[in-house]
């Protein structure tokens, strides 16, 4: 049997006091909420926090509802299934509710948070192995070693950011709620939420505590959300598309591009999407026959380096990081996914 | 609870019978229930949350017991295949997959029924792709699939 290894559990009775036990204990404390990433992980030795701060049991942290401007706010412990079923926000915000529902499996995702999903540590096949495994290749710079396996002339970690909802909170202008040691609140966008670095891929101080997502009241903006994987339940994602179009009638007056899996953090393309606006998506963009699509894809995914780290060949990866940009485009119009496969 | 010497009072109850238990703070519900309580139906596989051959029923919801730790089922009604026949007779989610051959080596069997019951009892008549989708993350390596789905199939008809 896989086992965990010894560890002080704390519940703490509200979000102020977790967040003031993890500044006590410091960085040998770390906080978990479902524990559907940072168990396996422990269990592999990929983190070996001496002190658990549980989330689970505070109510305060699972409610969903709607703010003052007609946004909607959710609370950090809400279960992606939890999310992902409500209807409201599933209205408004369907990049998001899609993204939860596409996270790993229904068994996870009745156990794992939104709150946990945007904090999920990134991916990298030299580091989600067992402690055997990685000791026989020897340990890389993410945990205990000091070089990177994939990249070895990297100064530092090329792990892969592989939340499903952050880069549809980034479409959807979406903004997190901190809370820090001694009550300290502050109110971030999601996107200032990461760095681009595979081991500190978290810009928050580590005794901060996402206590809520916010999402601001949709307007005019239609939303998608589309996942690149091998298998299509489970696997994390190996390219994903968040894309925001806002639509007059049927054209666009703004569009924002946020891919996910393609780099250490997610990366907002929205810059590539300018070209869509004051364009109609009616008829020769969507069919692709002017190659509209195609071009704001290409620019959008030029971010996007995939390294040799993860499931399924690198340079498919990149492709796929296209097609999945065309396809969130179309999808975010009102158009059926099938168009996307000739564009 | 928290008690000293890193172990925790869990109250919980485990298929209709109340429990108090003192187990390791770091013992897994997979290790609670094969190892403290000797309920073995509960298989462990991967234990990484990949398989879903350790799904429990918790408060009627399914999830792996090889990633709950003790607090997360603190105060829980947690089902397991051993709680689902009343005496001798099988629940018909269990009559269901023996009568259309949805096992062969029968690991992945406890998993499959407990996800294939938690759907049953919110939509009696799911689609194909519903079952497909709310068994997602119980992987099968021997039968293919096709008998389980039609077990479910059947089992929605005896049920409703
Ligand atoms: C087989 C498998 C497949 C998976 N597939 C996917 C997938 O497809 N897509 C995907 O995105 N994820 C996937 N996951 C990862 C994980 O299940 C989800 O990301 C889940 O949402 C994590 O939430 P949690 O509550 O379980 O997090 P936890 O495991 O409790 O925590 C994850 C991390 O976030 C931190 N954290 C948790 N809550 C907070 C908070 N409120 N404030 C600050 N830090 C916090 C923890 O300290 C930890 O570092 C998968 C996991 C498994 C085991
Ligand atoms: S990218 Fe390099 S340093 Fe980071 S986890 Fe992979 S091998 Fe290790
Ligand atoms: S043993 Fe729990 S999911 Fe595989
Ligand atoms: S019957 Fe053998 S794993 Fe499913």
């Amino acid at each position: 049997m896989l086992r965990l290894p010894p560890f002080r559990f704390l519940r703490p009775g509200s979000v102020d006091e977790a967040a003031d036990l993890l500044a006590e204990h410091g960085d040998r404390a770390m906080v978990v909420a479902g524990g559907t990433d940072l168990v396996p992980k422990m269990k592999r030795g990929q983190m070996e926090p001496e002190v658990l701060v549980g989330l689970g049991h505070l109510t305060e942290l699972r409610a969903v509802h709607a703010t003052d401007g007609g946004g909607v706010e959710i609370g950090a412990g809400v279960t992606l299934t939890a999310a992902s079923s409500d209807r409201r926000v599933g209205a408004d915000h369907p990049a998001y509710t899609r993204a939860a529902a596409l996270v790993s499996s229904p068994a996870l995702r009745n156990v794992g948070t939104i709150g946990g999903n945007l904090c999920v540590d990134t991916r990298c096949n030299y580091y989600d192995m067992s402690v055997e495994w990685r000791e026989a290749c020897g340990f890389c710079m993410k945990k205990d070693g000091d070089i990177c396996r994939v990249a070895p002339a990297s100064k530092h970690c090329r792990a892969i950011a592989s939340s499903d909802t952050a880069p549809a909170a980034i479409a959807l202008g979406g903004t997190v709620v901190l809370v820090g040691p001694g009550g300290h609140r502050r109110e971030v966008s999601v996107s200032d939420l990461y760095q681009d670095d595979g081991q500190f891929y978290l810009a928050k101080a580590p005794d901060e505590i996402v206590e809520c997502l916010r999402l601001p009241p949709p307007g005019a903006w239609r939303s998608s959300y589309v996942k690149v994987r091998r298998r299509g339940a489970i696997d994390f994602p190996l390219a994903g598309a968040a894309v925001a179009l806002a639509m007059a009638g049927p054209v666009v007056e703004g569009c924002r591009i946020v891919l996910t899996a393609v780099g250490s953090r997610p990366f907002d393309v929205s810059a590539a999407g300018e070209a869509l606006v004051g364009r109609e998506l009616t008829g020769r963009e969507l069919t692709g026959e002017d190659g509209l699509l195609a071009d704001v894809a290409a620019e959008a995914a030029k971010v996007a380096k995939p390294l040799d780290n993860a499931d399924l060949h690198y340079v498919w990866r990149k492709q796929m990081t296209r097609r999945a940009v065309v396809q969130a485009i179309v999808e975010a119009a009102g158009h059926s996914p099938a168009l996307a496969a000739l564009a | 609870m928290e008690v000293p010497d890193g172990r925790e009072l869990l109250r919980l109850s485990v298929n209709r019978e109340d429990r108090l238990l003192l187990v390791r703070s770091h013992a897994t519900l997979l290790e609670v229930l094969r190892e403290d309580l000797g309920l073995t139906g509960t298989k462990h596989g991967c234990e990484l949350g990949e398989c879903g051959a350790c799904t429990v029923l918790v408060d009627g919801t399914p999830q792996l017991s090889c990633l709950l730790l003790p607090a997360q089922v603190e105060g829980t009604a947690v089902t397991t295949i051993e709680g689902l026949a009343r005496g001798s007779e099988l629940h018909p989610v269990q009559q269901a997959f023996v009568a259309q051959g949805g096992l062969q080596c029968g690991y992945c069997t406890p998993g499959m029924v407990l996800a294939a019951k938690a759907l049953l009892d919110e939509n009696p008549a799911p689609s194909r792709d519903e079952i497909k989708e709310a068994l997602a993350g119980n992987l099968c390596r021997c039968t293919g699939y096709a008998g389980i789905i039609e077990a479910v199939e059947e089992a929605g008809r005896m049920l409703s």
